[in-house]
């Protein structure tokens, strides 16, 4: 919409330039850079994954929490999946507490109002007509790549086209699954965690970990709305996750590898991960990785309040699809890799909580994660909600 | 996303006040608390007339970005009760009060198809869903009925911005619509969202009932819901508390009832919920139901039975029907030569 005005012309001054308003705010809050805030706002104008496929289904609602929004998410008949707000918009009752009735509707629990996927009361009790102003938020909800995501924000920006590409989860040449992690932090001390990966030689030691990965160089590329960090390592000792991945494709490989991890992210909460080793010497750093094991650890983080998250990850590779067992030990050896991350980001949030006046300070390591905290600043600002 | 139900105001500077067609004008309002403003939401206003302060509400036609300046539309009516007119007095720098912009009239994004049916100067309330979802690039149709095009305000940009999509009916044309065939065209599923006469209004809601499409898909803003009738001043009798007092033009059954010190329970005060409903037991006139809480059944029964306070009231029996309308007191009453003041007998809970 616009109006053209002569006033017009007077726009609003840009947040931190001079204006009255904008300086008596400045006053009572922290500095302008909010890039190294310890808990991150969360923007709404944003596909956060909200569920797994496979959690939401025409059977029975799923109450789930994104962005201290709970919805009641469930699938049509067709198979369309549904967010609506949880709660009812007579008396608040949770409608994940309801059922589903004729229609693809939700029946509320406690008086029975019926609502549609669009959200709009259809059925009211003890009386002939439906007040047509009854209705509760539908949100929306988009399925693709075995996730299904949700906008919470301005529907009139809800572009599918912006939700990040994780076509391996869905693609013929990658075989892999996943779980998800109750994380009992903010959203964006995962992010941090996963675009530095030299946290692994401390956390991940029996592992994945090695000393050359804090010792190796890494590259660190941005633009608007994705950062990738790559490191390249050469002619080392395969670690024994990478030793046993190694040997499922080259039975009795033993020898030096060259490996690599090239960390992707994309806006708001997706960070796809590359990593491989290769027989060392064989091409694999000029683009020649046959004689290496591939995979994608791909894993998008959603905040479902200031201080817990829905970590969602999946370990997806491209050669012995046919192995069920592989996918298996994979999914279960990320978990116990993971589990050690959990217990960290949890020591690491109650460490927050208990020191108030300790401030973040940064490392050259933490160039990546700096950079999507800069992309989530500027979509804070856009939304007008970088005050935590 | 969840519309706050409480009104909260604000003062507002005339910007800009302009006349855009017959006895149309566009007012550019410069709101102290700007927010955002999303299609369909009004403002509602206060305005002095003969030294009251009475309320009016208005869609808001267009805002800019941040919603530091709000246009909307008044139509000069000549059979007002005035507000309109005070509005047409508005020049730039008068400062008025006015309310957050409020939702009652949400559009969706994400159906298949949608229809914008716009009556006269109901054109208001849809230009904004228009844009919103020609920008989400949607499956849309607008559809413009007036009485005449130099009544008709908007129409060159109905037309710029809307291309194929807008279809224009104008009646002294004798391209009248006809509400009845536009819903038989529809795929079911289509929203329909309408703002216009009363008339307009109950003939699509008509059809639409008959076709059996999803009641929900209809959409219409329900703050205009003029009455049949223009309103007349009426009286009320409660016999049982010994009540009996006059309701004005410019008030409501409900306000009146409070004013004469009876206890009225309500809620939503714009026809919706119910609870402010009244027992008739006799009448003299014509109710004109201005709710959507009763059904088009419980509407007609007679004589009348029940009516919602906040927004019906009684009209004076029109000759033609008086006969039909049998049963009702009027009709059995001696016949007069002036039209007698409308008068309801009622009970309340
Ligand atoms: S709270 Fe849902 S019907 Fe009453
Ligand atoms: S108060 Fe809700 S219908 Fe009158
Ligand atoms: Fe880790």
């Amino acid at each position: 919409m616009s109006i053209t005005t002569e006033q017009n012309a007077t726009q609003a001054p840009a947040p931190g330039v001079t204006a009255d308003v904008s300086e008596s705010i400045a006053e009572h809050t922290t500095p302008e850079q909010i890039t190294t805030a310890k808990i991150f706002p969360y923007p709404l104008n944003a596909w956060w994954v909200a569920a797994w496929d496979h959690e939401v289904t025409s059977k029975a609602l799923l109450s789930r929490t994104v962005a201290d929004k709970s919805l009641a998410l469930y699938r049509t008949e067709a198979g369309a999946p549904v967010a609506l707000a949880d709660a009812c918009w007579h008396r608040l009752a949770p409608l994940s507490q309801g059922k589903l009735v004729g229609n693809d509707q939700v029946q509320c629990p406690y008086h029975g109002l019926r609502f549609n996927p669009a959200g709009r009361c259809t059925f009211m009790p003890a009386q002939d007509t439906v007040n047509p102003s009854a209705r509760v938020p539908s949100y929306p909800v988009v399925e693709r790549d075995r996730y299904v995501w949700v906008w919470l924000g301005d529907p009139e920006l809800a572009d599918p086209e912006t939700i990040p590409d994780m076509h391996q989860m869905s693609s013929e040449e990658w075989a892999g699954d996943g779980e998800t992690i109750a994380a009992e932090c903010n959203y964006q001390l995962i992010l941090d965690n996963l675009m530095d990966l030299t946290h692994e030689e401390f956390v991940h030691s029996s592992s994945i970990g090695q000393d050359e990965l804090s010792e190796s160089d890494f590259e660190v590329t941005h633009d608007g709305n994705t950062v990738t960090v790559s490191r390249w390592m050469y002619n080392l000792d395969p670690p024994p996750f990478w030793l046993k991945n190694m040997r499922d494709k080259f039975p009795g490989f033993s020898g030096k590898v060259d490996r690599w991890q090239i960390i992707h992210y994309s806006y708001p909460g997706t960070i796809c991960i590359d990593v491989g080793v290769a027989k060392a010497g064989t091409g694999a750093p000029e683009g020649d990785r046959s004689q290496g094991v591939n995979g994608y650890v791909m894993n998008t983080i959603t905040p479902e309040t200031k201080r817990t998250s829905h970590y969602f990850w999946a370990f997806m590779r491209n050669y012995r699809l046919e192995s069920q067992l592989i996918t298996t030990q994979l999914r279960n050896g990320v978990h116990g890799v993971f589990g050690e991350d959990e217990t960290m980001l949890k020591a690491q949030q109650t460490a927050i909580e208990a020191n108030p006046d300790h401030e973040f300070y940064s490392l050259n390591i933490d160039a990546g994660g700096m950079w999507v905290r800069r992309i989530l600043e500027k979509a804070l600002r856009a939304e007008g909600r970088e005050q935590a | 996303m969840a519309e706050s139900r409480n009104r909260r105001w604000q003062r507002a500077t005339v910007a800009e006040a302009v006349d855009v067609a017959d006895r149309i004008m566009r007012i550019v309002l410069a709101p102290e608390h700007p927010r955002k403003v999303r299609a369909g939401e009004h403002i509602d206003l206060e305005l002095e007339l003969n030294g009251r302060t009475e309320m009016r509400s208005y869609s808001l036609v267009e805002a800019n970005d941040d919603g530091s300046r709000l246009a909307i539309t008044v139509f000069h009516t000549p059979h007002s009760r005035g507000g309109s007119e005070y509005m047409h007095t508005l020049g730039v720098g008068d400062v008025l009060r006015i309310t957050e912009p409020l939702q009652d009239f949400p559009l969706r994004v994400g159906a298949p198809q949608y229809v914008l049916l716009a009556g006269g100067i109901g054109i208001t309330a849809i230009l904004g869903m228009a844009r919103v979802l020609k920008a989400v690039r949607a499956d849309y149709r607008v559809i413009y009925v007036g009485r005449s095009r130099s009544a008709m305000a908007y129409l060159d940009q109905v037309r710029e911005e809307h291309g194929d999509r807008a279809r224009i009916h104008v009646d002294d044309e004798g391209t009248s619509l006809d509400a009845a065939s536009v819903v038989a065209e529809l795929a079911p599923g289509t929203e329909l969202y309408m703002c216009g006469p009363i008339r307009l209004m109950d003939a699509v809601r008509r059809a639409w009932i008959e076709r059996d499409l999803e009641i929900s898909d209809l959409r219409f803003e329900t703050f205009g819901s003029s009455g049949w009738f223009d309103p007349e001043e009426f009286e009320v009798e409660i016999p049982r508390l010994g009540v009996n007092t006059t309701v004005g033009r410019d008030e409501s059954l409900l306000e009146a009832l409070e004013r004469a010190g009876v206890e009225m329970m309500f809620d939503c005060r714009k026809g919706e919920c119910g609870l402010c409903q009244v027992t008739v037991q006799e009448i003299r006139g014509e109710v004109d139901h201005r709710d959507v809480f009763f059904s088009e059944a419980q509407k007609s029964v007679r004589p009348a039975a029940k009516l919602c306070s906040c927004v019906s009231r009684v009209a004076t029996e029109q000759t033609d029907d008086a006969a039909a309308a049998s049963g009702t007191i009027s009709s059995s009453s001696p016949v007069e030569t002036t039209h007698p003041v409308p008068r309801l007998r009622i009970d309340v809970s």
